[in-house]
């Protein structure tokens, strides 16, 4: 029964292993730090060649090494615009019906799809845009407004079925998920407490949306559209894929353009010298805008849903739904 | 005052526009879905999946390269992003106020909110410029980039749901820090990092833009991680992007297998959290 074994205490002997997770910790530091200065480092070049007025012209002619932002930063913002008029009002509708319509037992299966569709990769649906939209588009939507409003500047020239339309209709097809999620969270956190005085008031259930959960979710709501627009931004290969790539400012919404996305995809193989300095500084303004956008949109976000105190314990924001979607990810 | 009657019927129009727009977005996934299949499912059969593409014109050719690519880039992605973003997670947890630990939680919100194909830039400008030629190797690191900040937020969540009473319990038995992390406060967090893991390999498994910029393609089996390699979603792009049909329709059944593995471990990860939720 005596214990004749000495035990070697633990003598406060961490070994390196504190050393070790520090290490991990600050590598993700070194690791961001040196993804900035490599893409700084590598526009540098186009930098000093054309300086700011990189932004202000319209030729991309590799032939003669000169390079311009302005059709590829205005197919961004224009094809992002039209996805988040698209999927703003949808995803912020879906958002309502899901948290404050929808009968308890559909709740979960019908959100959980909302977050299967933001799973389906971007390549598939530049597959599905090409082959299934395109084509309806080119025959359907885009023959009507060809013949019938062909005489506006915006429709004018031939439906082709990719272009800039198209690519906005992909991309919010893309970035409803993120829209309706976090949307959804953020109404999620808005107090019980208010719905139910509204309701004592005398107000119809939509009255309680419109005049208190909306109004008190609008700085998270608004968050949630820029997390969507910063998305948009982003998107590469699906817009690649549906936009036709032609690397001028677009006529109408329904010929073809260029997103700073699709062009650094459709160009960086083949590029080097002052070519690639070129797209890479096209990438540092991406990386930019879209690291702004995303910082705005997630602390607006975060602003909402932690700033209403009452409402966390009987409806949890589901801070892994928040997280997912916080990323330009996919 | 508008009437009660109006209030009433505009309320019911608007809840039901917003009962239309759910079903538009669930709508959307079916469309998508459907096609998949329907498009997919004639293309895919065992030969596909395991036999070398052929060249245009060619009949059988397959994915099998693009498979074995694909598993092999994530593969090295996960090998390097799990460790680490655990072992980041860890510190976080550990001392999470320090200066370090707000600067490295900064940085991974930095890592989140940049678009892949910046990170397939960067892995491009240090990686295939200075070798000189595209590999897997620079594939998986592309994607074990994009997927340590996801490990890394996961896991720090996953790791501060364990009591801190049983830390103290374990302290108070005379283990380590060290100890108490390893033995006690990973084990209890396992479910918990595996759904993180898991959303994360789906994560990186359809990613496009980094892997092209750092692995190509080929369309020969990888022999080395130092050759360019073959993987799913570039092979969807380029043959969608094709003008063979037959390619067209290989991208198909491609997407089908893709999607299918992509929504099968999101499924897995949504049964994983509410099989647990239930037991606690």
């Amino acid at each position: 029964m005596a214990a004749t074994k000495q035990t070697t205490r633990p003598q406060n002997g961490e070994g390196v292993f504190p050393y070790l997770t520090a290490a991990a910790a600050a590598l993700i530091l070194l690791l961001t730090g040196s993804i900035l200065l490599v893409v700084l480092w590598g526009a540098w070049p186009a930098w000093q060649a054309f300086g700011p007025a990189f932004l202000a012209t319209s030729v991309w002619d590799p032939v003669q090494n000169l390079y311009g932002a302005i059709p590829a930063v205005f197919g961004t913002l224009v094809t992002s615009l039209i996805a988040l008029a698209l999927a703003g009002p949808l995803g912020i509708g879906t958002a309502i019906f899901l948290s404050e319509l929808a009968p308890p037992w559909l709740k979960k299966p019908a959100s959980f799809t909302v977050e299967l569709l933001a799973a389906v990769p971007s390549v598939v649906f530049g597959l599905w845009g090409l082959f299934v939209l395109a084509p309806w588009f080119r025959v359907g939507p885009g023959q009507f407004l060809e013949t019938n409003l062909g005489f506006l500047p915006l429709f004018q020239g031939p439906s082709l079925g990719i272009g800039v339309l198209t690519a906005g209709l992909v991309l919010a097809m893309m970035i409803l998920p993120t829209i309706t999620a976090i949307s959804r969270e953020v109404i999620r956190a808005v107090p019980q407490e208010l719905r139910e005085a509204m309701f004592a008031l005398g107000s119809t259930r939509w009255e309680m949306i419109a005049k208190v959960v909306l109004p008190t979710g609008k700085v998270g709501i608004t968050g949630a559209l820029l997390l969507g627009l910063g998305r948009s931004f982003g998107e590469a290969i699906a817009v690649t894929m549906v936009i036709g790539n032609a690397n001028l400012i677009p006529s109408s919404l329904l010929a073809p353009a260029q997103t700073i996305a699709s062009l650094i995809v459709n160009e960086f193989p083949e590029a080097f010298d002052l070519q690639l300095s070129a797209l890479l500084l096209l990438g540092l303004l991406l990386f930019i805008i879209t690291l702004a956008v995303n910082m705005i949109a997630v602390w607006l976000v975060q602003r909402t849903t932690q700033g209403i105190p009452s409402s966390q314990e009987k409806r949890p924001v589901k801070r892994r739904t928040l997280r997912r979607f916080f990323s330009n990810g996919q | 005052m508008a009437s009660k009657k109006l209030r009433k019927a505009t309320g019911y129009l608007l809840e039901f526009a917003c009962l239309l727009s759910a079903l538009l977005v669930m709508l959307t996934l079916c469309l998508i879905l459907y096609y998949i299949f329907r498009r997919g499912i004639a293309a895919v059969n065992i030969p596909f999946l395991t036999s070398l593409p052929t060249p245009v014109g060619e009949p059988g050719g397959g994915i099998g390269n693009a498979l074995i690519g694909s598993a092999i880039m994530v593969g090295i992605g996960s090998l390097l992003a799990i460790p680490f973003g655990i072992l980041a997670a860890i510190y976080l947890d550990q001392n999470p106020k320090s200066k370090l630990a707000a600067a490295t939680r900064f940085a991974n919100r930095v890592l989140t909110g940049i678009p892949s194909l910046i990170i397939g830039l960067f892995v491009f400008t240090v990686l295939v410029l200075r070798t000189g030629n595209y590999s897997a190797l620079a594939g998986g690191i592309a994607l074990a980039v994009m997927m340590i900040p996801i490990i890394t937020l996961s896991a720090e969540e996953m790791l501060r749901l364990v009591p801190n009473s049983w830390r103290e319990a374990s302290l108070a038995l005379g283990a380590s820090k060290k100890q108490t992390v390893l033995m006690l406060v990973l084990p209890a967090a396992t479910g918990g990092l595996v759904v993180g893991i898991m959303l994360a390999v789906a994560l990186a498994a359809g990613q496009t833009a980094p892997v092209l910029l750092t692995a190509l393609t080929s369309r020969f089996w990888l022999e080395n991680l130092q050759q360019p390699a073959a993987s799913l979603p570039v092979l969807i792009y380029t043959y969608a992007s094709s003008p063979f049909p037959d390619w067209q329709e290989q991208a198909w059944g491609a997407a089908l297998v893709l999607v299918t593995t992509i929504l099968a471990l999101n499924v897995a990860a949504q049964l994983f959290i509410a099989v647990r939720n239930r037991r606690l």
